[in-house]
């Protein structure tokens, strides 16, 4: 998937992914509002297959999935960070957001054009001849974002469950 | 010759018993079966309810999901009533423990006896770990996944390693807990908990009431720890019992003294100040005698981790007999109905309401910013709450300092950040 880089620092907070204020709303009126803090003008102008990089912490805060789905409704292809705070990590794999830990990257910037290939782990920065590696998700992990989520990857459990008792 | 055993610590236990496992080893990822279920307004039942009916399944155990509103209380917009409808609606029909407008979910839970130690238990809110205090592992989770537990009682976890905090010797006069967390945000960082499971341990911890352990548990999260833990004692005991629960066998739950520790940090409680932390970051903290002259607009004594019962009576230790400086509002969001009902009582909110303050409702309140009480453009706040992002309690260029409610109440008086000490008689005795 082919994109640019949207690059932020450290400590991404979930009050400027999903403000509190507009989380009485649906995602739309949340997503239009996404990292309005840190950046006014994400959401007008970052475009289905671009790439968030970012340093230590990212959606470090609230449980909120909204921070998440903010991105994922953005058409946000994933987020590539030096380190997740815990819950935005699981919530984002839960949604069907690939999230990747890398600490390889310097010399990104913010506009690089950039290849994303998930399975291959690397983020290719085009322009730059230069790749980036990013560290592997756990196996469970893996399983549940092929499966698009953790709702898609429950309905197949459950289906599986069916099938099991049925054959008995 | 007793067999040796192997050393483990209290959040290995509580997760290999969950996972109906002997041991479990940091690292390994299990699946664990979920003993309690909090869920609150915003991340419950309008999130998850739409998931069940897409999984075409019900509640696993409705007997181990409690429904706590705090959120949207008290639905001063109409999407927040609406919300709030929506949430009575749902428990009345999926028949859940409900607690509607009592007080935020972290304090209302244990206040009604819902938590015990050695629990393993999930919230659908990012300071769960308030739990931790009373010997559970709880940790919070966002609503998709809170879904998944409710329709399975699964969730899988990755076995942390323990992060061992000691205070030593005693806190002293006019230094609380928040002091502690925000010291502690400022020395090892918004992510020094490397989502692992933090443990309070030593001499200041023992010496903690329960509600002031809440705090150092909630703020877990704020170092970005999994689950923030205490284990039980005879006080934890005596608080469960207080609340018509039952401590259960505790004595086992503990860190063995030879367990593999992922890191061991160690303070001295006896020397620590009064901490503020500057905007936007609880990380930003220095002892409130090191920060220059800032006035401020707007001073909160509210949340979970800032106004439960013995956090109101310090501030009106302060307030008491005086008057809010000029201009300066003061919003007081006690954080249980029960705690302002003792609050009432021992005339701490008449103390409250003499100096000047407003009085809001038992909710999340301005913490949150989720209703219509929010601070406006280029405001500076001093707040008793656990987090001040950039924009959170209301517009971006709102400015948040955290401090105890001491120093809140301090401020209150003085119109500026003030070290709460300047009020208080040594000889006082501590609240």
């Amino acid at each position: 998937m082919s994109g640019r880089i949207f690059l932020f620092g450290d400590d991404i907070d979930t009050d400027q992914l999903a403000p509190g204020e507009y989380m009485k709303g649906g995602i739309e009126m949340l997503a239009a509002h996404c990292l309005e803090p840190a950046r006014p003008d994400f959401a007008k102008t970052v475009r289905p297959g671009d790439v968030v990089v970012a340093g230590r912490n990212f959606g470090m805060g609230s449980s909120r999935e909204q921070a998440a789905e903010a991105l994922k409704h953005l058409g946000v292809a994933a987020v590539i960070a030096r380190s997740f705070a815990g819950i935005f990590y699981r919530n984002a794999i839960n949604l069907g957001l690939p999230v990747l830990v890398s600490d390889d990257l310097d010399g990104i910037a913010d506009g690089d054009a950039a290849d994303l290939d998930i399975d291959a782990g690397e983020l290719r920065l085009t322009a730059k001849d230069r790749i980036v590696k990013l560290e592997p998700l756990p196996d469970n992990l893996k399983r549940m974002l092929a499966d698009g989520g953790l709702v898609p990857h429950l309905k197949k459990r459950f289906a599986a469950e069916r099938k099991r008792e049925a054959g008995q | 010759m007793a067999t040796t055993l192997a050393q483990t610590t209290l959040a290995q236990k509580i997760i290999a018993r969950a996972a109906g496992r002997d041991t479990v080893t940091p690292g390994e990822i299990v699946t664990a079966k979920v003993d309690l279920a909090m869920i609150h307004d915003s991340g419950g039942p309008r999130r998850v309810e739409p998931i069940l009916r897409d999984l075409g399944v019900g509640l696993w155990d409705r007997e181990k999901v409690v429904l706590i509103s705090d959120h949207f209380v008290p639905g001063d917009t109409d999407e927040g009533a609406r919300i709030l409808e929506l949430t009575r609606r749902w428990a009345k029909e999926r028949k859940v423990a409900f607690h509607d407008g009592e007080g935020i979910c972290h304090v209302v839970l244990p206040e009604r006896g819902h938590l015990k130690p050695g629990m393993f238990v999930v919230g659908g809110d990012s300071h769960s770990p308030t739990g931790g205090a009373f010997g559970a592992y709880m940790f919070g989770v966002g609503a998709t996944e809170m879904a998944g537990v409710l329709a399975t009682g699964e969730i899988w976890i990755k076995v942390p390693g323990t992060i061992l905090i000691e205070w030593r010797n005693r806190l002293s006069e006019a230094v609380t807990a928040k002091d502690i967390m925000l010291a502690l945000c400022g020395r090892l960082g918004m992510d020094g908990g490397q989502y692992q499971a933090v443990e309070y341990t030593g001499e200041a911890i023992s010496a903690l009431s329960m509600q002031e352990r809440m705090t150092l548990s909630n703020m877990a999260a704020e170092l970005g720890a999994q689950a923030g833990l205490i284990a039980p004692d005879e006080t934890t005991a005596d608080y469960l019992k207080s609340v018509g629960g039952d401590a259960g066998d505790w004595q086992g739950l503990r860190t063995d003294p030879d367990a593999d520790l992922l890191a061991r940090h160690v303070f001295d409680a006896a020397t620590l100040e009064p901490q503020v932390a500057a905007p936007h970051s609880p990380a930003n903290s220095a002892p409130v005698t090191e920060v220059p002259e800032t006035k401020v607009d707007v001073a909160y004594i509210g949340a979970c981790t800032g106004a439960k019962y013995e956090d109101l009576k310090r501030a009106a230790r302060i307030l008491k007999g005086r008057r809010l400086a000029p201009g300066l509002q003061l919003m007081v969001a006690p954080a249980s109905k029960r705690y302002q009902d003792r609050a009432a009582e021992d005339g701490i909110m008449q103390v409250f309401e003499d100096a000047g303050a407003e009085i809001l409702a038992n909710a999340c309140g301005i913490c949150a910013g989720y209703g219509s009480n929010r601070l406006g453009e280029d405001v500076t706040c001093i707040s008793s709450t656990a987090r001040n992002f950039k924009g959170r309690m209301g517009a971006a260029s709102s400015k948040v300092w955290l401090g105890s409610p001491l120093t809140v109440a301090a401020s209150a008086v003085t119109g500026r950040i003030t070290d709460p000490r300047d009020f208080l008689d040594s000889g006082e005795s501590r609240p």
